[in-house]
């Protein structure tokens, strides 16, 4: 089975998120990179089809001059056997639409049955990639997935649909997935590995080298004016034993905060 | 302009609250912007109903979308859009917002500004502001090429009043698409609770449970004798107290209910961006320098292990 799992770099979900001066973006000083949260499950679910079915993982990535050394220390060091990374100062700025025109046409060259995303970055909480790919690429796409079998040339998914409702869905490879919590817990890289890692090679593409032109990844999304949430107004902290402040704490949120 | 398209989804012809939520603010912005609204409807509903809250028109695609299909729904949404030619299209941010409208995006070669939770009118266009980061920022999102998709975080904007005549309704029959995909079962909530994501009252439980056992017999009900549905932290998940599903954060539900209880949170950056717009916020934790007293409406230092136990009751009571 030939697999392939597309994942970003995203600040660790423990940064404090600062602005740039001017407001136009975040402020990337200081940050600590990780694989996005679910895209490290999408990882962690194409290792474990790689070792079930036999074949091979290949990771794709849109990323700048820092991110080959952080492939090679997290996917490449987990057993990804491959790494491509498009890395074009066209792609800087692009949207959701021009990642995921790079990305198709670097997946459709390489005969993927499958094709892995996490369900959002944890940057942008954009969503948009794998449903794009999909399309772009003309497969079918199952997206939110917490459960993922492969049988042949068919697959089996648990996808989350609204009102806290699960499907147990069926359909025909090649397809694009994107990975839910509950998928499965990502195993972490063991020093040994990050070490041989060091000396793996990240395939680095341009644009023109995937046959993608710079007005094709013009970006029809433009964020501005970014600013950081509203301060909550100062509450109060209650006083008194254990039977005093759940006296207070109820007689508040009935006759002051009126939520009872 | 040529008009603001709401995509008005319905659950067996009942219309959902964003439905109405979408056309109201779609007619404000009309207004301003002067447009017209005109209103997508997926499956059998009472289409013309639309009409009391905006919608000058209908567009009323037959066929069965009882069960939500990627393929069908796209394909549906592309031949009203591509019919109609509006200038902007809002959807919730649910299923058909999530997968169906980026799909449908790439095929027309546009952009979605995504969950946006306001919409304005701006020389001549819509701009949406929208949280990224699970909101520990906020921008401004611009579609730059037609038509304009945005998907709406539900319960952004305020239920109209529903006080205009019923619209005119345009039939067209469900063009034909499959991806043969196809479902084989449906997988009810375990809980018989609301989701978190649109819970109005939710009782979260974090590390200092201690255990799966704590969690059960300490903060379920506590929720339970409250109306809430059971939240709890990363550290809380992780440790296997509560299950993914339950997890409240960066990486888990984004929830913005009317009352949040924290108890034994800490309050780490990743938990607070998934609940830092609640109404009202309630913190219990035995240390006074916790985090989560910053963000708290009500803050109960203590040992929430005799707390719960008294609050439930006094919840009970009342």
């Amino acid at each position: 089975m030939k697999i392939g799992v597309c994942a970003k770099f995203t600040p660790d979900t423990d940064t404090r998120i600062k602005l740039r001066p001017d407001n136009s973006g975040i402020d990337p000083t200081g940050i600590k990179w990780v694989v996005s949260p679910y895209d490290a499950l999408a990882v962690e679910e194409a290792l474990r089809l790689k070792e079930k079915h036999t074949g091979e993982v290949i990771s794709f990535t849109v990323g700048g001059d820092d991110t080959a050394g952080l492939l090679k220390g997290t996917l490449l060091a987990l057993g990804v056997g491959r790494a491509v990374l498009v890395n074009d100062p066209a792609a800087v700025g692009t949207d959701a639409l021009g990642i995921a025109r790079i990305l198709a046409a670097a997946a459709k060259a390489e005969g993927l049955d499958m094709l892995l995303f996490g369900k959002q970055a944890i940057d942008g909480d954009n969503g948009q990639v794998g449903s794009m790919v999909a399309e772009i690429l003309g497969w079918v796409q199952v997206s939110r997935v917490s459960e993922l079998t492969v049988e042949g040339t068919q697959f089996k998914a648990v996808r989350a649909v609204d009102g806290g409702l699960k499907e147990l869905v069926a359909g025909s490879l090649p397809a694009v997935v994107t990975a839910d919590m509950g998928l499965n817990t990502p195993r972490f890289p063991k020093l040994p590995d990050i070490v041989k890692a060091k000396t793996k090679t990240v395939e680095v593409k341009n644009l023109a080298a995937l046959g993608l032109t710079a007005a094709e990844v013009a970006p029809a999304v433009q964020a501005s004016n970014f600013g950081l949430p509203p301060a909550r107004p100062k509450g109060r902290l209650l006083t008194g034993d254990a039977d005093q402040m759940v006296g207070e704490l109820v007689r508040l949120l009935r006759e002051e905060a009126k939520v009872l | 302009m040529s008009g603001i398209l709401v995509v008005a989804e319905h659950d067996a012809g009942v219309f959902r609250r964003t439905a109405w939520e979408l056309l109201g603010k779609a007619a404000a912005l009309a207004t301003e912007l002067k447009t017209t609204v005109s209103a997508v409807v997926l499956g059998d509903a009472p289409a013309a109903d639309l009409g009391s809250a905006g919608a000058a028109r209908v567009i009323h695609v037959t066929g069965d979308f009882a069960t939500y299909s990627t393929a069908a729904t796209t394909a549906a949404l592309n031949a009203v859009i591509t019919a109609e030619k509006p200038d902007v299209v809002l959807a919730a941010s649910a299923t058909l917002g999530r997968d169906a409208i980026p799909r449908l995006a790439a095929r027309l070669g546009t952009g979605v500004g995504t969950e946006v939770t306001d919409l304005r009118a701006e020389g001549g266009a819509v701009v949406g502001r929208r949280p990224l980061y699970s909101g520990k920022c906020f921008a401004d999102v611009r579609v730059v090429r037609a038509p304009a998709f945005f998907t709406v975080r539900p319960n952004s904007f305020p239920q109209p009043t529903r006080s205009g005549a019923p619209a005119p309704v345009t039939a067209m029959a469900a063009p034909a698409a499959s991806d043969g995909v196809t479902v084989l079962e449906k997988r009810a909530p375990s809980t018989a609770t609301v989701d978190l994501t649109v819970a109005d009252r939710i009782v979260s439980g974090g590390r200092s449970l201690k255990s799966k056992e704590a969690f059960d017999t300490v903060i379920r009900p506590l929720a339970a004798s409250v109306g809430a549905t059971v939240g709890a932290s990363r550290a809380a998940v992780d440790a296997g107290y509560a299950g993914h599903s339950e997890q409240v954060g960066q990486t888990g539900k984004v929830v913005n209910p009317t009352l949040y209880l924290a108890m034994g949170i800490s309050g780490a950056i990743q938990h607070l961006a998934g609940m830092r717009t609640s109404k009202v916020i309630v913190a219990v934790n035995k240390d006074p320098e916790a985090p989560i007293f910053e963000h708290a409406t009500y803050g109960l230092v203590g040992d929430l292990f005799e707390i719960a136990p008294k609050l439930t009751a006094a919840f009970a009571a009342s």
